[in-house]
């Protein structure tokens, strides 16, 4: 059993993490504020129900995305987009236009191209379920057991959601890409 | 879809039982970390003699690290505060007589003995 007295000492540290988290999930600083309040309550009325040891991230994590689907997605009044349409592997490095041997390869041009902002945005962009698997796994670097217990679902969904979100949000960040002229023909693309 | 088989001609005769088609396909799951150590090896030995393919993975793993490296914020002061006096405030709801600001140590209801 958890002592509550050693929660903040053991908890606050990872609220910048949290705080990132919830505004990717939220897409609003205001309600990312509040959800990372509410999942810190939620925890430490809890923490005694967590065993010592065990991933304290990963707990605050399943806390945070439960209060989140619970109480901030379900407040939305817009119709949910669920699935994305799935391109396929390698789709942002099969896009970049080849190097014509001098200077800085377009892959090099479009990975130091991309911005905080265009890098979030296309983060936001994902339906949820995606955008919780990309979060967890390229974000917070999560195992997919990890993300399962996290999420609640079986590995084989975890999978699935992560590597259609990874092509998702490849495409999103290609648009950037071509908007900066670093799309080219492609060897692979075929018309 | 045709982008995958892109660089299926790398003409590598070695060891691996893995071709390139095959190694796209684990890419994500080889970067990540998560496969068997037997298959991990196959796919690493086909990077080893596949230059189109280990370029290809090390864009993805790059491309990992500027995702991780841009997503990050800068929580405000504010938020700290307000979820420490939160917190602040429910431990004083749940101390008894208010007798909070003993410099005791430890918790007097910590269970002995356990972990």
């Amino acid at each position: 059993m958890a002592d509550r007295a050693h929660f903040a000492e053991q908890a606050m540290a990872h609220m910048p993490a949290l705080y990132t988290a919830a505004l990717r999930l939220t897409r609003n600083p205001a309600d990312a504020e509040d959800l990372v309040q509410e999942t810190y309550l939620k925890a430490y009325r809890a923490f005694d129900s967590f065993s010592e040891g065990t991933n304290l991230k990963a707990w605050l994590y399943r806390i945070l995305t439960n209060t989140y689907i619970n109480s901030y997605r379900a407040a939305k009044r817009r119709p949910e987009v669920t699935d994305v349409e799935d391109v396929e592997d390698l789709y942002l490095y099969h896009r970049l236009a080849p190097g014509d041997g001098s200077g800085r390869s377009a892959e090099e041009e479009a990975l130091a191209g991309f911005t905080d902002d265009e890098v979030k945005q296309a983060i936001e962009a994902l339906p949820d379920v995606f955008r919780i698997a990309v979060l967890l796994a390229d974000v917070e670097g999560f195992s997919y057991r990890e993300i399962a217990e996290i999420t609640e679902v079986p590995i084989g969904t975890v999978m699935s959601r992560i590597h259609r979100g990874r092509r998702a949000l490849q495409k999103t960040l290609a648009e950037y890409a071509q908007a900066r002229g670093l799309v080219g023909a492609g060897p692979a693309a075929t018309a | 879809m045709d982008g995958q088989e892109g660089h299926g001609r790398c003409g590598g005769s070695g060891g691996s039982d893995v071709d390139c088609m095959e190694a796209v396909r684990q890419l994500y799951v080889y970067l990540d970390g998560e496969l068997t150590e037997e298959r991990r090896l196959e796919i690493a030995l086909h990077l080893d003699e596949c230059g189109p393919c280990a370029d290809a993975a090390g864009f993805e793993a790059e491309l990992r690290a500027v995702i991780s490296s841009r997503c990050k914020d800068r929580v405000p002061d504010s938020l700290i505060q307000r979820v420490a006096a939160a917190i602040a405030a429910e431990e004083a709801r749940r101390v008894p007589s208010g007798r909070r600001g003993d410099d005791q140590e430890g918790a007097p209801d910590r269970s002995p003995g356990r972990t």
